[in-house]
Formats: structure tokens, C-alpha cells, sequence
């Protein structure tokens, strides 16, 4: 079934975006990623503007984003406090990101410049998921239990001045830090028309040493409002917001992270980390393969640049 | 000189005059003058039709060529060559055309180069390599001419520059007619389908015939509203979206 989309202005089969969009829902639902990073690439593989891609697949996320926060915010898992500052700090990076945006544009790069962030990122993280996945299997394997982390959060953190208490996450920390996170996934949020949730659950353990129990929903909590706003930069600064793709993601999307979350009960969670972490550094892997690849046409066309 | 060269060349003052009282023309009609872009549109074709009006309707012994040029809006294009850059391939050298029509599309009775020289075809810019793209200055030609070559190319590919000769059918030497394929992705805007009359290599008549291409219903209510009210089209879609994603939790509340 053929659907000719009112901002991309192209003609998509409707089968294959709703069935992206349940692949990427699958997934999320899995793994509790927003899939993102998944859905940018492929809309751009398939011929979506890139654009388009990155802004329509933003406001995908704030929907998919929606039914998760909601479940975690029922059980008392969102800290409302620090989402608020990741939120404020995410908010400075999407406007940043979305001038940066515009520069790519301008300058021609901005799909070469994509590939290049998505490849770095996601071979950065998907390196340390997968360590941590082995780690974690080789634990139980032995019977161990896995080793604990010495330290709460890094030493730069704990310097940083003006501290505050975040009781939901634990936390007597300077702002200052999830303030810097939140505009680093801000940014990328508005540049690759990801969540960041890759990013932010890693970075809120690791950088911040946050209580495990508020990670998830405090991350999909400050995705709501990061994608909410970019998407409304996007539709207001390019006007590249595409409510009818976004909407066919969204519908495959709800319907596959229904199936999603019926798998990831029936897998392991060791199993279920190691199998994230290969998906990452698979789709890192093709997305630099792509970048080395000599392309089919030798001149890219620019229109009104 | 021989008699016979004599008075033929003694009849071509009557017959300029004949010629110039009741020139030949072109009556010319369009399928539709309005091509809407709806939710389902997938491409269209264009018929581009008429007739030839012959002086004193004498169909003379050696028929006229005709070409048929459809042409939609002219927009600036930056072209960029793509080089590899420590193993990466980038988008390098630039160069812009600044008039490069959005659609253009030519069928004709035969190949163009057997209807007419190449200052004619310039001239009537009949002929994807007859454009005038208007290359911003500065650049070598051959450079220049290299990336012009990738334009064409490349738009080509995507079923918006298109040569068709043999695409116009000539009936009982009177009728004319050429089916014109507009792909899915045709910008939207002002479109002209000119036709012209050629024998002897020159233009004896020429025609145009306007039509529009345009967004309709929904998509032109979600295009009109993203560029016109983009804030509250961005409220609406977050809404939209939050909605859906509220909706989705409702039904699997169960499940928490």
C-alpha cells in the first residue's frame, strides 16, 4: 500500500514504515531502548530526507516514550527532580543541536556527519554493553555474584560545586553534571533524531551513579520532553516534521513493543544485554561499512542550498 | 539556371505569402489542467494532445516534426561531488546551477538530433542537454560540464529529467499526441507543456499550454498548516503522539 507523504513529498509503502516502526517498537520493548537510533538510518536508507528522518523519528519517540514513563511513574520510579534538570539541560542542547543542524545543511554534510556521530556512539556503547553483558554472563557462569562498583559516581562529579540532594536517585550532586549530560543528549537528540536513551541510561550509572531502580523512568521521563521540544524546533525552524510518518511509526511502533516485552520475560536479562550490545555494534559496523563503500551515484544534488 | 529552377524559385514570393497569410499552427489540449497530489498519488501521466492546422488544410508531402517539452518550476541546485576523505566518502567540490527546472520532460516524433541543428534546439531548449542551467560563475567549464553531466545524471535516475524520442504519435499527419510520466516525486508548482512545430531543422509554430501541480485534500491541509502554522502543526504532532503513546499504556495497563 502506497503513501505519498506530505512533507517528505514521496511516495512510501505504508507496510514497510509500520513494520520498521514494529521492529524498532520490538526492540524497544525488549530492551527498553527508544530505538532511535535504529529508526534515523533507516528512514534515511529507505530515501526519507534525512531531514525529515531525524525529525519525524523524534516525535515517534516522544510518543513511544509515553507508555513506558507512565508505567515506571505508577510505581514511583521518576525523579522528577533530576529529569527536571537533565530536561533543562536537554533543552539548551536541542536548540544547539538544531543550529548545528542547520549549519550541516548548509555546508552540505549533514548525512556524511550523522553516519560518522551514529558510528561513533554506538561502537562506543555497544563496545561497553557488550563488555558488561560478558562480564555478567562469565559472572553467573562461575556462580559469582557480579562485582560491585567500588565507586558511586567519577571524581570529576563529586568536585563539581552547588551540590544538591536528589533523594529518588540517591543523589548529593552539583547539578551542574546532569545539566552538562542532558544538553550532550539534547544535542543528539536534535542532530540523529534519536531519545538518547543509549546514552543516558549508561551515562546516569556510570557518570552519576544514580540509584538503579530510577535510571529507566527518569531517562524515558527527560526523552518525553527533549523529543517534545525538538520537535517542535524542527517544525517550526525546517518544517520538516512529517505527522504522517511519525504517525505510522507509532502505530507499528505500540503494536511490537506489545511482542517485545512478551519476549524479553521469556530471555535472560545477561542473554538479553548481550544481544543489545551485538545489535549496536552490528548496526555501527554497516553504517561504517556504508560510509567507506563507493557510492552508486558520484554527485549528491542539493535543492535551494 | 533551368527553366524548371526558374519557376520554381518564380513561385516562392506566392508561396512565402500563402505561407505568411495562413500559417501553419498548433491546436493544443492538456489531459487534465490540474494534477492533484493526494494521499494515494503514486505518479501520473500527462497527455499532451491536438492538432496541426495546415494552410487550407493541405497536408503537404513531407510532414513536420513535433517536440513536446513539459517543464515544471525552476529552483537553485547546488551540486556536490562526493570524494573520499581518509577512507570516507564526503561531499567535496560544489557546484551550483541556479535554474534548474524541477521536472522536464521531452518527447518527440524522432530523435531530437535528426529534427533540428543544435542552435535550434538551444534556442527552444529542446533536449535535456539543451538546458540552461545557469552555472554560478567561477568555475572551469570542463569542471563545470562535468558536474552538469552528474545533475542530469542523477535526476534522470529519479524519473524527473526524461527523453522520450518516438514519444509523440502522429495520427492520419493531423493529430498529435505524447504521454508525458510524472513520477511520484514531482516537486509541485507551475508546469507548461510547449509544443512546437519543426520542419527543415526551424520552429514554424510553437504553442504552450499551462497546468498546475498541486497537493490536494489532506495533504495540502497537513502541507499548508506545517508551513503556515508550523507552531501549532508541532503542537499538534507532539500531541498527537503523546496521545498515542497514553492510549497504548491504557490498553496494556494490564500487563503493569
Amino acid at each position: 500500500m502506497d503513501l505519498y507523504l506530505p512533507i517528505a513529498e514521496m511516495s512510501v509503502n505504508a507496510l514497510v514504515i509500520i513494520l520498521l516502526g514494529g521492529a524498532v517498537g520490538f526492540l524497544s520493548g525488549m530492551f527498553g531502548v527508544g530505538g532511535g537510533f535504529l529508526t534515523t538510518p533507516f528512514l534515511i536508507f529507505y530515501g526519507i530526507p534525512p531531514a525529515v528522518a531525524v525529525a519525524s523519528s523524534a516525535t515517534q519517540i516522544t510518543g513511544s516514550s509515553v507508555s513506558g514513563a507512565l508505567a515506571y511513574w505508577e510505581r514511583g520510579q521518576v525523579d522528577v527532580k533530576m529529569g527536571g534538570v537533565l530536561v533543562a539541560g536537554g533543552l539548551v542542547g536541542a536548540g544547539m543541536g538544531q543550529a548545528l543542524f542547520r549549519l550541516l545543511q548548509d555546508l552540505g554534510q549533514v548525512d556524511v556527519v550523522i553516519s560518522l556521530i551514529y558510528v561513533l556512539f554506538l561502537a562506543v556503547i555497544g563496545a561497553l554493553m557488550l563488555r558488561d553483558a560478558l562480564a555478567g554472563l562469565a559472572a553467573r557462569r562461575s556462580g559469582r555474584s557480579p562485582a560491585t562498583r567500588a565507586r558511586r559516581h567519577l571524581p570529576w562529579v563529586a568536585a563539581l560545586p552547588w551540590r544538591m540532594r536528589f533523594p529518588r536517585s540517591g543523589l548529593y550532586i552539583s547539578p551542574l553534571a546532569p545539566l552538562l549530560l542532558g544538553a550532550l543528549v539534547g544535542m543528539l537528540t536534535a542532530i540523529m533524531g534519536i531519545g538518547g536513551g543509549f546514552i543516558m541510561v549508561p551515562a546516569m550509572v556510570y557518570v552519576l551513579g544514580m540509584r538503579a531502580q530510577a535510571v529507566v523512568g527518569t531517562s524515558l521521563f527527560q526523552i518525553i520532553f527533549v523529543t517534545a521540544a525538538t520537535t517542535l524546533l524542527h517544525a517550526t525552524a525546517s518544517k520538516t516534521v512529517d505527522i504522517v510518518l511519525a504517525l505510522m511509526l507509532l502505530v507499528g511502533g505500540v503494536v511490537g513493543a506489545q511482542f517485545g516485552v512478551r519476549a524479553a520475560q521469556a530471555m535472560p536479562p545477561d542473554r538479553l544485554r548481550l544481544a543489545l550490545a551485538l545489535l549496536v555494534l552490528g548496526v555501527a559496523a554497516r553504517l561504517a561499512f556504508g560510509l567507506t563503500l563507493t557510492p552508486a551515484e558520484p554527485f549528491a544534488l542539493f535543492e535551494g542550498a | 539556371m533551368r527553366p524548371g529552377t526558374l519557376r520554381l524559385l518564380a513561385l516562392l514570393p506566392l508561396w512565402m505569402f500563402l505561407a505568411g497569410a495562413a500559417p501553419i499552427g498548433l491546436i493544443t489540449q492538456l489531459s487534465q489542467a490540474r494534477i492533484d497530489i493526494n494521499t494515494t498519488f503514486r505518479g501520473a501521466e500527462l497527455l499532451v494532445f491536438g492538432a496541426i492546422q495546415y494552410p487550407r488544410g493541405a497536408t503537404p508531402d513531407q510532414l513536420p516534426d513535433i517536440a513536446v517539452v513539459v517543464r515544471g518550476p525552476s529552483a537553485p541546485v547546488t551540486v556536490r561531488q562526493k570524494a573520499r576523505i581518509a577512507g570516507i566518502w564526503v561531499n567535496a567540490q560544489a557546484q551550483r546551477f541556479e535554474s534548474v527546472p524541477g521536472f522536464y520532460a521531452v518527447a518527440a516524433t524522432r530523435p531530437i538530433a535528426e529534427i533540428a541543428d543544435e542552435r535550434t534546439t538551444a534556442i527552444y531548449e529542446i533536449g535535456i542537454r539543451n538546458l540552461q542551467l545557469s552555472p554560478a560563475s567561477g568555475g572551469d567549464d570542463s569542471i563545470v560540464r562535468r558536474f552538469e553531466a552528474g545533475l542530469i545524471a542523477a535526476r534522470q535516475k529519479a524519473g524527473l529529467f526524461a527523453e522520450r524520442p518516438g514519444g509523440v504519435q502522429l495520427t492520419r499527419d493531423v493529430l498529435y499526441a505524447a504521454r508525458i510520466a510524472l513520477p511520484a516525486a514531482v516537486p509541485v508548482g507551475d508546469y507548461a507543456a510547449e509544443i512546437h512545430l519543426i520542419r527543415d531543422g526551424r520552429v514554424l509554430a510553437s504553442t504552450s499550454a499551462p497546468f498546475v501541480i498541486d497537493k490536494s485534500g489532506f495533504e495540502r491541509w497537513v502541507y499548508v498548516n506545517a508551513q503556515e502554522h508550523s507552531l501549532a502543526y508541532g503542537l499538534a504532532a507532539v500531541s498527537a503522539a503523546l496521545l498515542a503513546g497514553a492510549l497504548a499504556a491504557a490498553v496494556t495497563r494490564r500487563r503493569w
